[in-house]
């Protein structure tokens, strides 16, 4: 692409160029951000599967990323807008505190892992155990997301138009699960439950934030927590 | 002619002795497990098996109370743009707001500020009671991630990475619902009186390579300031240390068998993990091999209890300790005091290790407000320094008596071993000979 030409039309923008420049000086430069600036806007090109790419975010900035991201892209994300013209790989907004990432392409194992908020959009596929441990954040995938998905998900809601692998919710606590496809299996102690107004009302905002205008919340099943293990008892002991 | 057998008397069995028969009699009552705090109860090669040499006709001891001799320790120069000093090598454990009340962790940050040490938290995040207290916290970072997040990384000062610990190499925790107070609950993202499990593994990655990159990832988050301490129990020694070297550690934390736990399976307590007296040897050997000893820190634990116990594991080649049971002793636990309340729990001071039913007498493991107001924060945090001091001033004199103007210069040639196991494990010879089982010297 012709960055020149981009450089002009986004006078403000701030170009880090990954092939020139070492990671750190990208991630220094997020952190040093003041509150309250005008010069939030940052463009990353050839990141080229650079680990932990715009990690720790503490300002409402906007990263555009060209290209793929290796492991923990926008980790503890706090208040960024971050987007990956690309794929991610493990771990992409893992404990995102806040704000949004997105991901145009698909994305590996552990998937906002333990997130806390903030919403991840991942338009393609996203690999096993997406959500693991999320604690409070929104994920919408727009593909199928892989085994084990959503593990002893705490709060927070996991979205997904397509299909979910093996052991979908397993171990759930309170996190809210909507699948549209196929589910292969569920995992000990999350069950399928009844889709109220309230949820509808949930999906139809999570799918307006995540721009998806082609599919109707009604479409979706939930899956949440059977809440049979919230206390140990020595009965329940072949469930795990 | 009658015979008459002569009286003997009633023989119990050793495998079979009365306490291994009431859990028999208990499992099968129950259906359930032992679930138990603390660490292990058994008898385990210690520092007890160790002696130092001291000074004679060609080793000349420093003057007591005259000539210097230094305890601080810096730990997280490899790295960290911000290494932590500390003015004596024995720090405080990991020990998390839920599994004690928020009184015994602000005694403990207290009684570690004065004595110019670290305290570090535990599962279930910072408390500010905490963080105010403690001049120099350190951050656990656990599989479970509760109450992590980047402002508390990044008020930290120092980040601690656990892998495992000592009582449960491989084991994650429970913390009951009992203890489930509306703020620990706030602070894990759960609901209030369910039991929360603490993962035994990491979400976000899994083995070496992928450390390497999370440690990479804290570093950036932190802006490269904070020292990354990799902890791990006592199962691998040598290899777990080669590999928290080769991801990036500044600090690597060691935790033999007997340190302490809030609450696991009895079973997993005594039969999982190796004491830390045959943990400490592997691991220095593991930093010399790789041209790291001194520059990435080693901080062991697991029964640490005495300046003499600190000694000698930095004689082994620690560079610092960390305490944890010990230090809830030094503000109240387990105290006689209490042996009233001890009784109609059905145990006896000392003895006391269900940490966690919340019960505790000394508000020390416990949420119940009521029993928390028994723990006098500042009072307990008094005596905490106190004993901290008591234990530097212990291994000072030991030090001196060996020459050594530094605790550092304290080195395997100043001990030998009472016992053939711990002569083996130390890799010292056994006391009066020059032999070490499994390197010669016959």
């Amino acid at each position: 692409m012709d960055l020149s030409v981009k450089r002009e039309s986004l006078e403000t923008m701030r170009v880090f160029d990954l092939a020139k420049m070492p990671l750190r000086d990208l991630n220094s430069a997020l952190h040093a951000i003041a509150p309250g600036t005008n010069d939030t806007n940052f463009e990353v090109v050839n990141p080229r599967g650079s680990h932990a790419v715009a990690v720790g975010i503490d300002q409402p900035v906007t990263v555009e990323v060209r290209g793929s991201v290796g492991y923990y892209c926008a980790g503890m994300n706090d208040g960024g807008s971050v987007t990956v013209h690309g794929s991610a790989g493990p771990g992409v907004a893992e404990n995102m505190m806040s704000g949004t990432v997105v991901i145009e392409g698909d994305a590996s194992q552990y998937a906002g892992a333990t997130g806390r908020g903030g919403l991840l959009v991942i338009k393609g596929n996203a690999a096993s155990r997406c959500g693991i441990s999320m604690k409070g954040i929104d994920i919408v995938v727009q593909g199928n997301i892989g085994h084990m998905s959503a593990f002893m998900g705490q709060s927070g809601h996991l979205v997904v138009l397509g299909n979910a692998g093996d052991a979908l919710g397993d171990s759930l606590y309170e996190a809210k699960l909507f699948v549209r496809g196929e589910v292969k299996s569920l995992g000990a102690d999350c069950i399928q439950k009844e889709l109220r107004p309230e949820h509808i009302e949930k999906l139809a905002e999570l799918l307006d934030k995540a721009g998806i205008t082609d599919v109707k919340p009604q479409e979706f099943k939930r899956y949440g927590s059977a809440r049979t293990l919230y206390n140990f008892n020595i009965d329940n002991a072949d469930a795990y | 002619m009658s015979y008459h057998n002569p009286y003997t008397p009633p023989r119990k069995s050793a495998t079979f002795d009365d306490y291994t028969l009431a859990e028999i009699r208990r499992a099968a009552a129950t259906g359930i497990y032992d679930i138990r705090g603390a660490g292990t109860k058994r008898k385990v090669p210690h520092f007890d098996d160790l002696l130092f040499l001291g000074a004679s006709i060609s080793r000349y001891p420093l003057e007591g109370y005259r000539e210097k001799c230094d305890t601080s320790v810096v730990l997280g120069a490899r790295h960290a743009k911000k290494p932590i000093v500390l003015k004596t090598p024995i720090t405080i454990a990991g020990m998390s707001f839920g599994a004690l009340s928020g009184n015994a962790k602000e005694a403990l940050g207290r009684g570690a500020t004065i004595a110019g040490t670290s305290t570090t938290t535990g599962d279930g995040g910072m408390t500010d009671e905490e963080r105010g207290h403690s001049q120099t916290l350190v951050y656990q970072y656990l599989p479970s991630r509760y109450g992590m997040n980047p402002k508390d990384l990044r008020r930290a000062d120092a980040i601690e990475i656990v892998v495992g610990q000592g009582a449960k190499p491989g084991g994650g925790g429970m913390l009951l619902g009992q203890k489930i107070s509306d703020r620990v609950a706030n602070m894990r993202n759960l609901p209030k009186g369910i039991d929360q499990r603490s993962a035994c593994r990491h979400p976000d990655w899994t083995g070496p390579d992928d450390l390497e990159i999370k440690i990479m990832e804290l570093r950036e988050i932190t802006d490269w300031e904070k020292p990354i301490y990799v902890k791990v129990g006592g199962a691998r020694p040598y290899y777990d240390t080669a590999l928290a070297v080769k991801a990036g550690a500044d600090v690597v934390v060691l935790d033999g068998m007997q340190g302490g736990t809030a609450a696991t399976q009895d079973v997993f307590i005594e039969n999982v993990g190796m004491p830390i007296l045959a943990c400490i040897r592997p691991a220095v050997q593991a930093l010399q091999d790789l041209g790291m000893h001194r520059k990435v820190q080693l901080i062991v634990s697991g029964g640490i209890r005495s300046g003499a116990d600190v000694a000698k594991a930095l004689a082994l080649g620690a560079d610092a300790v960390a305490i944890g049971t010990a230090a809830l002793v030094a503000i109240g636990d387990n105290d006689p005091h209490w042996e009233a309340e001890y009784q109609k729990l059905g145990t006896t001071a000392g003895a006391y290790d269900d940490w966690h039913e919340g019960k505790d007498p000394a508000g020390i493991t416990t949420q119940d407000p009521e029993l928390s107001k028994r723990l006098d924060p500042v009072a307990a945090g008094r005596r905490l320094a106190n004993y901290l001091k008591v234990m530097t001033l212990e291994a000072q004199t030991i030090a001196r008596a060996c020459g050594k103007n530094h605790l550092h210069n304290l080195e395997p040639e100043d001990l030998v071993a009472l016992t053939l196991e711990a002569s083996a494990m130390a890799q010292v010879p056994l006391a009066g000979t020059s032999w070490i089982p499994g390197k010669g010297g016959f």
